[in-house]
């Protein structure tokens, strides 16, 4: 894509309504229901939630990874860099994932090919993409290995030499190969100790930085999201309940789910005040209860929350919740009481 | 004054491999009084979980003193080191490879009660696992229902539920909400706060995650390649953290809150192999403070730098 292209259109990911179903022989899998998702060039977004929220889901639909069958994926919009790519053959497809949009998988341990040097893994997308020749490739991937710190000659060795902090160094260092607009991170750092944490995710600070690159970064950690993020949506149930700057969810919150998840971390400041959790248990996918799907574990929650599912709502330009309660004269969460 | 439930001296873990000793668990002494938490924290590979479990004896101990109530448990016989072990539990990480996919939620419940003939009588023990299910938190209803219908947090409850149908005195929890999510770790954590109270327990809690150890261990003792590098209340670890490891482990650390500002202090490298380690400061090469002369000169000891706060640092002492 040339300048030209970039400055007609200033969201690198554009997606509206995106629903995701399985519909397997137990039932119907509601995994993703009716998510809206924007992002500006070189804005990081935290897509935040706990198992089974539909967060890698989503990233896999805007990959089109879904499988279908069984899954069925529908949306009414999802254009990356102003393309549409939901009618594009699979040929088409395949050139644009890894060179404009490309993903780090959460298990570094298992997304490498372990009979594959790790040099030539890198080059392969290089090869694909860029048409460079193998001697080529192997010398840019080398290029990429020492970016992201690790030595050039170790390209040669096999992944299983390879330690979890930098296998999943090898992954970044596969993904950001093509220089991809936008990247999808899923949990990348979940797997790693906190202090090879904290390298890899200073690393990717510095090269989403070094490149423009946009981010979606899936995790469950709001730390993380408060480390490398500029915007965050919060998942629930296949649905965003919230969604707006990191300042206007982690100082503003609206949800009280997303109250719930501050609540049940350990204060780090306050060590013995006891924590809040949230009560019960994440609603199955294949029988969503009616109206919000988290009510039946809102301490809010009144009838009228079982009755319909709340709209995601705009309350300023930047920050929407999606919580009936909010239509209760003077609501407000316990969270907010405090400030 | 102090009841100290747990003496453990000088214990030492190491296996032999192909490439010459590693040294898992590398001299290692420290003791918890009836009734605390103490929290072993380390990254992958620092020996915390070897160190659980050569307490218990699930791997022999190479050498070292293990007092439980004062008596030397490394030097009993099987038979009666069995016996012990009603007393010592341990609950594991992953409660999705942790219990038999075979069993019911009560066979699983009542099988350490069959096994250590705790009870004998069919009813007794039908009426035992109701009652541990009931302390645990699990339905009623969920009696027969089977590991692979049950989420991540009931799994755990269960193996809460195997360890304390022993009664036990000591429960070495290794990681145990370490799969869980964030909502579920919560309800857990609690729990196991509430058991503590009720039943006097003393836990020894083996963790990477330093907030939850924050929150809920009395003393906290940060492990690297095999040693206690530093050891001291939890405020006072946090609040003044002594040890370059330890100010590194703190500092590495994502807080959710905009408002906690502070310096990172970045690691180079990774954990070194624990296989043929040199009589040197085991975290010397990726030490931001290290002085060669001083620092690979020797072993540093765990020495009292302030009252109960112990720093095993050439530097900082």
């Amino acid at each position: 894509m040339n300048e030209k292209e970039i400055n007609n259109n200033d969201k690198i990911l554009d997606v509206k309504n995106l629903s995701v179903r399985f519909e397997t022989e137990d039932g119907i899998v509601r995994a993703v229901n009716g998510i809206d998702l924007e992002l500006g060039y070189k804005r990081t977004l935290g897509l935040v939630g706990e198992t089974g929220a539909g967060k890698t889901t989503t990233a896999l639909a805007l990959l089109r990874l879904v499988q279908i069958p069984p899954g069925v994926v529908e949306c009414d919009k999802l254009e990356i860099g102003g393309r549409d790519i939901r009618e594009l053959s699979t040929e088409h497809m395949e050139q644009i994932r890894g060179k404009d949009i490309s993903m780090i998988f959460q298990d570094p341990m298992t997304a490498l090919n372990p009979v594959f040097t790790v040099g030539d893994q890198i080059a392969e997308s290089l090869e694909l993409h860029e048409h460079l020749s193998h001697e080529q490739a192997l010398e840019r991937a080398g290029d990429m290995l020492e970016m992201v710190g690790i030595p050039r000659a170790r390209g040669k060795e096999y992944p299983h030499q390879f330690s979890g902090g930098m296998k999943q160094r090898v992954v970044i260092a596969i993904a950001l190969a093509c220089n991809p607009k936008l990247l999808i991170a899923d949990e990348p750092t979940t797997a790693l100790d906190v202090t090879i944490q904290a390298q890899v995710l200073e690393l990717m600070n510095d090269l989403k930085t070094k490149y423009d690159t946009s981010m979606i970064m899936i995790t469950h950690d709001l730390g993380i999201v408060a480390e490398v993020c500029d915007e965050v949506a919060v998942m629930y149930a296949g649905r965003i309940i919230e969604q707006g700057t990191l300042e206007d969810v982690f100082k503003e919150t609206m949800h009280p789910y997303t109250e719930g998840l501050f609540n049940s971390l350990p204060n780090i400041k306050n060590r013995t005040a006891r924590l809040k959790p949230i009560m019960g248990l994440m609603p199955d996918p294949t029988d969503l209860p009616a109206g919000c799907a988290f009510a039946p574990r809102c301490n809010y929650a009144t009838e009228e929350c079982t009755k319909k599912v709340p709209e995601l709502k705009a309350v300023s330009a930047t920050h929407k919740c999606a919580c009936s309660a909010y239509e209760r004269e003077g609501f407000h969460i316990e969270r907010r009481a405090k400030k | 004054m102090s009841d100290t439930i747990l003496d453990v001296r000088h214990l030492k873990k190491y296996f032999k491999t192909g490439k010459g000793m590693l040294h898992a668990v590398d001299d290692i002494s420290f003791t918890i009084d009836r009734g605390k938490t103490l929290g072993l924290v380390g990254e992958s590979g620092c020996g915390k979980s070897t160190t659980g479990r050569a307490i218990l004896r699930l791997i022999e101990p190479t050498s070292g003193e293990v007092f439980f109530e004062g008596k030397d448990i490394v030097k009993l016989s099987g038979g009666e080191m069995r016996k012990k072990r009603k007393d010592m539990q341990i609950i594991f990480q992953d409660p999705f490879s942790s219990l038999d996919p075979k069993k019911t939620v009560s066979q699983a419940i009542s099988e350490p009660i069959r096994i250590a003939k705790i009870l004998k009588n069919k009813r007794d023990i039908e009426d035992r696992v109701m009652e541990l299910m009931d302390t645990v938190g699990l339905a009623e209803r969920l009696v027969n229902t089977y590991p692979h219908e049950l989420d991540g947090g009931r799994r755990q409850r269960i193996g809460i539920a195997r360890a304390l149908a022993m009664e036990p005195k000591l429960i070495i929890c290794d990681e145990p909400v370490s799969a869980l999510d964030v909502s579920i770790q919560a309800q857990i954590l609690n729990l196991m706060d509430d058991l503590q109270e009720k039943l006097n327990l003393t836990y020894i809690f083996i963790t990477h995650d330093l907030a939850v150890v924050n929150h809920f261990a009395d003393e906290i003792a940060v492990m690297y390649l095999g040693s206690i590098v530093e050891k001291a209340p939890s405020e006072e670890l946090f609040t003044n953290p002594i040890h370059p490891y330890t100010r590194a482990l703190l500092s590495a650390i994502p807080i959710p809150d905009l408002d906690h500002k502070r310096e990172r202090i970045s690691l180079k490298g990774e954990i070194t192999s624990p296989v043929n380690l040199p009589d040197e400061c085991r975290f010397a090469n990726r030490c931001y403070e290290c002085q060669d002369k001083i620092c690979r000169a020797g072993i540093p000891p765990l020495v009292e730098v302030s009252p109960n706060h112990f720093v095993a640092c050439f530097l900082h002492k």
